[in-house]
């Protein structure tokens, strides 16, 4: 990406994700999302007296599993720690977190740009509780709901590694497509079942000292986080530019208008005064139980991209693409099995399908085989790619079979040269105006000619042969 | 007084399964020795002497019908108001608290209550459990049932004095660093801090988590282990609850003491020790070796820096675990503020006691960054010496002799003023919590004033039943307590 005035920015995403076990991380509550306000929590996740928490084993197996496909040293030994903070929703004025000995560390993963290939390092991976929301009503004023205490979060914390918003994006992107491989979250950003927190400061390109960095809180779009990202390095850059100094501090970025705001300066920042939580024994996993848990993972994005590449000859961009969410490279390898053109497959799904699927995670109205039937028929040049991209539109709505609709409506193309030799003959002799443009060296005056042709054939003449035979037929004049 | 109040547990179980008496008579019997003495002691924070009866006549019933019933059914006793109990307030002896009514049962009382117990009430203490006279109550100030002018010692001073002026049979108590076995002490009962992790902490409200144990008072060593047979067991809501299985904690109680080693650490008798306390634990001393144990004399150089280790570590707890006091879901809130900061600070400033404020500062700062190394992780440290003490010499001796407190309990006021002194008192019994081993107190003698002296006996880990034995060996050799 271009830099803005000679400064480079330097990212480090903080990542929560809220992991789909049955019940809660301390106590046996369900952790369903979206049930009415305070129905679904107990004495011990709203911290009453007396009570205590227990750690649900789920919560460190699935995070074991979140480290091991991040390419994490697991810990054998680790603790639970009190991070103390005043917050009406935070009902025992401590979150239990994971301080200096997390469960997951030095891990890292691969992305591939536009720009090509990447290695982000991955700080650590920790186990916590999430908190309760606050819900602000004219009539009542401000509301607990603390359904959500105690939901288990795993927290992904990057290295300083990223440069760009397009990485930022394109790791956040993997690190999703990583997650629910492994099955041990939903990544739901509506739901905020995966939240990202961004860490951005900037300094001169060349320069190795780090600047001071702000935090933006709590963004829960890739779009939000790319404009956040976008506004915020201009806004430090221009800060810098005008002899101003950049405060560490805390940014809220508003959607609606587009802009950081300061939160809370580094003054008024907590000191969590962070200690081991005694009511918690330290977690110890043997080696053993590391690689089963290891076991358990199935392929992940990277292996499947390496397949395609060199099965399917694809490039590592759609690779990274098609592999980014399960669901996709699934329907894809599915199609891909349907048809002797699956690279054409690749294509069509990335360029055409995506344009028309909205939903956050892939679901696709038009079976795989009907993909893949569709590759066949522009590989074989039954059908051009005009046709094609017609026909998309509406299997997305009816799920119809490609090649019945072609032979039904006679949508195949003509490669018949001796009729598209004439047509293109008629076509150069009607248009005298476009052959002497060409002829005066504007080659994109032929194109013209083409679509007349085009017109003459409703658009099923190969365009290929059509180029070909304008090509030879010009010679004459 | 009622001779039904004079009878130990073991007898009062055999009265009741032979119906020579009903858990209704009974509690009748306690309930009117309450109203005679309460005025004067002071033990109890409330009581419901109805809910007591209806408790009584429900144990009564089933016993009409034949139900095999544990040796404590229909038994009345009371328990420390720290402990969560459904339906009934649980004050801590706090403002903080003063309408708090738990919405479920700690672990301790689901065990009782199967047990078919009669609670007659909530007894008094320090404000959530801080300090060693019972004066910090923001509910009343219990008195000594042998000398009312003296203190009845704490935090558990009303579970001790109950027992003491039969006011219950029996009293559930928690110690964190002595707040069983120094009311014993001082109030001439026994008292036993098991094991950490020997008993549940589930519904105990948290003083310092790493610390804390739920324990039983009673009259004699044999009580004790019964209430304790009772309570003890592995709970899988208390993480830091052990798996295992225990035996008849009574089991040894019988065999002697002949051929057992008993370790005096001279660090236990050094300055500010008065000379009636050491006199008495001396002479107790004297009573084993004559009953056929060895005594040895041992020395144990951490212990001299456990009680600076212990005030950081259980400060530093503290300040977490009352956190949650904040005035917005339960317990007491300012009737007037602002924001959420006001509604904090003004619910905590008149919720909370000085002595609880004091050391809710104390751990603050001591977790603080820039100062956690030098306080919150040298305690650690030092803890680990502590421990590695113990380890030490109770490798060559099977328990450990020692005074529970250095005084005899004091009299009313006479500490409460200086928070440093009242601290001192507590360095006998503060090391058994920071090593988290088991100890039992029992009176061995009468120092200044008639008044009794505590002795203590700590032992290994999960050795309960081998200081029941040594100390029910001393109480039968001085003719029983009573």
């Amino acid at each position: 990406m271009a830099l803005y005035k000679g400064y480079e920015m330097v990212i480090g995403l903080e990542v929560h994700v809220e992991l789909k076990t049955k019940t809660k991380i301390f106590c046996s509550c369900p952790t369903t999302f979206g049930a009415e306000p305070n129905t679904q929590c107990c004495p011990v996740c709203m911290g009453y007296p007396g009570t205590l928490p227990v750690l649900n084993k789920k919560v460190v197996e699935y995070a074991v599993k979140a480290g091991l496909a991040t390419n994490c040293k697991i810990a054998n030994y680790s603790k639970e720690d009190r991070k103390n903070y005043f917050y009406p929703d935070l009902p025992k004025a401590y979150q239990i977190s994971q301080y200096d000995l997390p469960l997951c560390e030095h891990g890292w993963l691969d992305v591939e740009t536009e720009e090509g290939a990447k290695r982000i390092g991955i700080t650590r991976i920790h186990i916590e509780e999430d908190a309760g929301k606050l819900v602000h009503d004219d009539k009542h004023g401000t509301m607990i709901d603390c359904n959500r205490c105690g939901v288990p979060l795993i927290e992904i914390v990057s290295e300083p590694d990223i440069r760009s918003a397009e990485e930022a994006k394109a790791y956040l992107q993997k690190l999703r497509a990583i997650i629910l491989y492994t099955g041990v979250s939903d990544c739901k950003m509506q739901e905020g079942s995966l939240r990202c927190d961004v860490n951005l400061s900037v300094r001169k390109v060349g320069q190795t000292k780090f600047g001071t960095r702000t935090e933006m809180k709590n963004l829960n779009s890739f779009q939000f986080i790319v404009k956040a990202i976008e506004y915020e390095y201009k806004r430090q850059v221009d800060a810098i530019e005008a002899g101003e100094e950049i405060v560490q501090e805390t940014r809220r970025f508003d959607p609606a208008t587009g802009k950081t705001y300061t939160m809370r300066s580094k003054e008024n920042a907590n000191d969590y005064r962070y200690f081991p939580d005694p009511d918690l024994p330290p977690i110890e996993l043997s080696d053993a139980a590391i690689k089963a848990l290891g076991a358990e993972i199935p392929e992940l994005p990277d292996a499947r991209k390496k397949a395609y590449m060199e099965k399917y000859g694809l490039t590592a961009y759609d690779g990274e693409v098609l592999t980014s969410d399960k669901a996709m490279a699934d329907y894809f390898e599915a199609a891909a099995a349907t048809t002797k053109h699956p690279k054409l497959a690749a294509n069509l799904l990335i360029s055409e399908f995506m344009r028309l699927i909205e939903s956050e995670s892939f679901t696709c109205p038009v079976s795989a085989v009907h993909l893949g039937e569709l590759a066949t028929l522009v590989g074989d040049d039954v059908i051009n790619s005009s046709t094609a991209k017609k026909l998309i539109k509406e299997l997305f709505e009816t799920d119809a079979s490609p090649k019945a609709l072609v032979e039904e409506r006679g949508l195949a193309q003509i490669n018949d040269e001796a009729l598209l030799g004439k047509l293109v003959a008629e076509a150069v002799a009607a248009n005298p105006k476009a052959v002497a443009d060409v002829k005066r060296g504007k080659p994109a005056a032929a194109k013209s000619i083409v679509g007349v042709v085009m017109g003459k054939t409703q658009g099923k003449g190969n365009p290929v042969i059509i180029n070909r035979l304008l090509e030879e037929e010009l010679k004459k004049y | 007084m009622s001779d039904l109040l004079k009878m130990n547990l073991s007898e009062l179980g055999a009265a009741l399964a032979a119906r020579k008496v009903s858990a209704a008579e009974l509690t009748k019997a306690y309930v009117a020795s309450i109203e005679k003495n309460e005025p004067r002691v002071g033990a109890y924070v409330s009581t419901d002497a109805r809910l007591a009866l209806d408790m009584a006549i429900a144990v009564d019933k089933q016993r009409a019908a034949g139900e095999t019933l544990s040796p404590l059914a229909g038994i009345p006793m009371g328990v420390k108001d720290n402990i969560c109990t459904k339906g009934v307030a649980t004050t801590c002896a706090s403002r903080m608290l003063a309408d708090y009514v738990p919405p479920y049962d700690a672990h301790v009382v689901e065990r009782l209550k199967k047990a078919g117990f009669v609670m007659l009430g909530k007894l008094n203490m320090d404000e959530f459990a801080m300090g060693s006279t019972t004066e910090n109550s923001a509910v009343k100030v219990t008195h000594n049932p042998l000398d009312l002018t003296r203190v009845p010692g704490g935090s558990s001073g009303g579970s001790a004095a109950a027992v003491a002026a039969f006011e219950a049979a029996y009293t559930l108590g928690s110690d964190t660093g002595g707040s069983i076995r120094q009311p014993a002490a001082f109030c001439g009962v026994v008292g036993m801090k098991p094991t950490y992790g020997t008993v549940s902490r589930y519904g105990l409200v948290a003083f310092a988590s790493s610390l804390d144990q739920i324990g039983p008072l009673t009259h004699t060593v044999r009580d004790n282990a019964l209430v304790l047979n009772v309570i003890a067991g592995h709970d899988k809501r208390d993480a830091t609850s052990v798996e295992r299985v225990y035996g008849d904690f009574g089991a040894e109680i019988g065999k002697g003491v002949k051929g057992l080693v008993i370790g005096v650490p001279k660090e236990f008798f050094g300055e500010g020790i008065s000379p009636d306390v050491r006199e008495a634990v001396l002479a107790a001393a004297a009573r084993y070796e004559k009953l056929g144990a060895k005594i040895v004399e041992v020395s144990m150089p951490a212990i001299d820096h456990a009680l600076a280790a212990y005030y950081v570590i259980s400060s530093a707890e503290t300040s977490s675990n009352l956190a949650r006091f904040d005035g917005v879901r339960y317990g007491y809130r300012t009737a007037e503020f602002e924001d959420i900061g006001e509604l904090y600070k003004k619910s905590r400033s008149e919720g909370f006691g000085a002595e609880v404020k004091r050391r809710i500062m104390l751990g603050t700062f001591a977790l603080s960054s820039g100062y956690y190394d030098a306080y919150y992780k040298k305690a650690l440290q030092v803890r680990a010496l502590v421990r590695a003490d113990y380890d030490r010499v109770l490798e060559k001796c099977d328990v450990i002799l020692s005074p529970v407190a250095p005084t005899v309990a004091y009299k009313l006021g006479e500490k409460s003023q200086n928070p440093l002194e009242m601290y001192m008192g507590d360095a006998y019994s503060v090391p058994v919590n920071v090593a988290g081993i088991p100890a039992l107190a029992l009176p061995c003698g009468v120092g200044e004033g008639g008044m009794p002296v505590g002795l203590q006996l700590m032992g290994k880990p999960f050795s309960e039943a081998l200081l029941y034995r040594v100390g029910a060996a001393l109480e039968d050799d001085m003719g029983g307590a009573r």
